[in-house]
């Protein structure tokens, strides 16, 4: 079949070094990906395109790039399947939220010196065993997803947080973050959470579960940052707009049986935080003028006893 | 087509004119609206209580389902993050037949039972399947002829794609297109609109927020957009109330007005922008309505 490749073009050395894109025409099988169209470019028709690739099969991790908008592995990315219908080309960009060296490589400095950020090795106490330090295999179940991270960056790539805050440790550190916390080995979890309760850490994922859907590997990043704000709240840290929030969520839910908006963000914020709450008259009396207060008398839902039951009984189990 | 209907917190909290647009249009377009069923239905959770106790969010949710599977009515929703979360909720219960016993015993107390039948579905989607674009064609009576909209899907409604059922139904990604198009208005695509508005770190971290509604309202205006339509209400908090915020930081003008999905619609339909509380923004819709010959 004909296929229509656009791809992103950057060269710090050409004389006019401004990112453009670049039409290339092929001839490929229907079986053929995306990474099978990029290396016949480079072979047989223009030998000055950059791109990183090694294993091709998905196992390596290094042919992570955005296809008509949105990161994969370009490996096990099939043509026919990013190929748009109305006969436009495929986009190939480098990754996003990294610098580009060259056309397709991005540079992964900034990405190792996250992953390095959260200590990613086991760090146990106590003496050490004589032979290998023991794990239940019930208890690294949960581990099976987080350890098939390939760190291909893909996640990274489309992190919407990553687009505007760089400091965010970003969707690949902390779930390898989390693959540490969570081993029944390592007892360094006190240190980990409390890093991870920091500006940057897991308090700044807006839950846009991009890191989810792109991920090549089922390793489900924001899974496990959820999973951390609940183990950072456990073990204590429940002084942060994040925590605030969602315990006044909570107990709004609990108490009413539905969202009590009007007090929710002053609870996050705490009410004795008078910055904030100086903060939050802008919005507050815009909302007024247009209408869109929430009522200052939040009335329960019908029966809203019987969800509070259900509280008790649940956090109860826990 | 009668449904069990599903307001969600912040239609009857801080977007009543998403709740009131929602009435008016379902009335013209034959969707009858039980609001009974669910009245005693609690928060989705959001994927805020998720973050403290998803077991206690997916029982919440249950919930809801046995109710509307008790009166034999499919449910509707018209936010995007109700929608998403309670999909997301529905996959693990109906996936895990041990794991539906365990949270329908902690029902057992109110006398319900979740049998999986339910498929919570957005208005959105109900408008393009249900109803049908070509059914919603023949009811309009006003074409908002050379009205450039951009569409806002937000993440709730998109991610994650396989509990949202848009593999088994991918004309879903073009729904608001589809109806931006049915409505005689022209659709300006940008990259970011299913991207996040920044609603949900709006507490923990502003400045991002503030950020991510200057790069999509701007974005949108820059390629012409005359507005946005967005078939999430937190969303539409967020890229409405903190445009002003948005506009300050980028020192610049944006002044696009953020419409929820049925105000869209029922312009078309011809009701009254009064009617669908158009004059309850916080950035103006005047101008926009001005030029379409109608005051708000």
């Amino acid at each position: 079949m004909e296929v229509k490749i656009n791809v992103r073009r950057y060269s710090p050395e050409s004389t006019s070094n401004v990112p453009h894109t670049q039409e290339y025409l092929l001839e490929m099988d229907d079986s053929s990906t995306v990474l099978d169209g990029l290396i016949k470019i480079r072979e047989e028709i223009d030998g000055t395109l950059s791109l990183r690739c090694s294993c091709r099969s998905a196992i390596c991790g290094s042919c992570a790039m955005r296809m008509n908008g949105e990161a994969g592995l370009a490996c096990n990315t099939k043509i026919i399947d990013v190929m748009p219908h109305d006969g436009t080309p495929i986009l190939v960009e480098p990754a996003g939220n990294l610098p580009v060296i060259k056309d397709l490589i991005v540079d992964f400095e900034p990405f190792w010196s996250k992953v390095k950020n959260v200590e990613p090795w086991l760090q146990p106490e106590g003496e050490e065993p004589e032979t290998e330090y023991l794990a239940p295999d019930e208890d690294m179940l949960h581990l099976a997803g987080v350890v098939s991270c390939i760190l291909c960056g893909a996640c990274v790539s489309d992190c919407t947080v990553l687009e505007v805050d760089n400091n965010f440790l970003g969707p690949a550190a902390l779930a390898k973050s989390y693959r540490f916390i969570g081993d029944p080995r390592d007892d360094a979890d006190s240190k980990r959470l409390q890093n991870l309760n920091e500006y940057g850490g897991v308090w700044d994922c807006t839950r846009c579960m991009k890191c989810v859907e792109v991920c090549p590997k089922g390793v489900d990043p924001m899974g496990r940052i959820m999973s951390l704000r609940e183990r950072v709240m456990e073990a204590g840290h429940t002084k942060t707009n994040g925590a605030r929030h969602a315990n006044a969520f909570s107990e709004s839910v609990k108490h009413s049986g539905w969202l009590d908006e009007l007090r929710l963000p002053i609870k996050s914020f705490g009410i004795f935080n008078i910055k904030a709450m100086i903060g939050l008259i802008p919005i507050a009396v815009r909302s007024q003028i247009a209408g869109k207060r929430p009522p200052i008398f939040h009335k329960s839902i019908p029966n809203a006893k019987n969800i509070r039951k259900l509280f008790e009984k649940i956090e109860g189990k826990k | 087509m009668t449904y069990a209907f599903y307001p969600g917190c912040v239609s009857r909290g801080a977007c009543p004119e998403l709740y009131a647009s929602t009435i008016e249009i379902c009335n013209i377009l034959n969707i009858s609206l039980n609001e009974d069923v669910l009245k005693g239905a609690s928060c989705t959770g959001a994927g805020v209580l998720q973050e403290k106790n998803q077991r206690l969010g997916d029982t919440l949710n249950a919930r809801t389902f046995a109710m509307a599977e008790q009166a034999g009515l499919p449910l509707m929703t018209i936010c995007s993050t109700c929608q998403g979360v309670m999909a997301q909720a529905n996959d693990r219960l109906k996936s895990d037949p041990d794991y539906l016993e365990s949270v329908n015993n902690d029902l057992k107390e109110e006398g319900l039972e979740y049998r999986g039948t339910i498929e919570p579905k957005h208005l959105l989607w109900i408008i393009t399947e249900d109803v049908g674009v070509d059914q919603l064609k023949t009811k309009l009576t006003r074409t908002l002829n050379g009205m450039r909209l951009a569409p806002f899907y937000g993440c709730y409604i998109v991610r994650p794609s396989s509990v949202l059922g848009l593999k088994e139904n991918p004309e879903r990604q073009r729904a608001l297109e589809q109806i931006i198009e049915a409505v005689g208005g022209e659709v300006v695509d940008f990259p970011g609109k299913t991207l996040c508005c920044g609603f949900p770190i709006l507490t923990t971290n502003q400045e991002n927020s503030v950020n991510m509604v200057a790069n999509h309202t701007i974005d949108a205006k820059d390629r012409g957009a005359d507005a946005m339509v967005t078939p999430c209400p937190l969303c539409h908090l967020n890229l409405d109330g903190y445009q002003p915020n948005a506009s300050s930081s980028r020192k610049r003008s944006i002044d696009l007005p953020i419409i929820h999905l049925p105000q869209l619609i029922g312009l078309a339909l011809g009701i009254s922008p009064e009617k669908m509380r158009l004059n309850k923004h916080i950035v103006s819709t005047k101008k926009l309505l001005s030029e379409m010959a109608l005051t708000p």
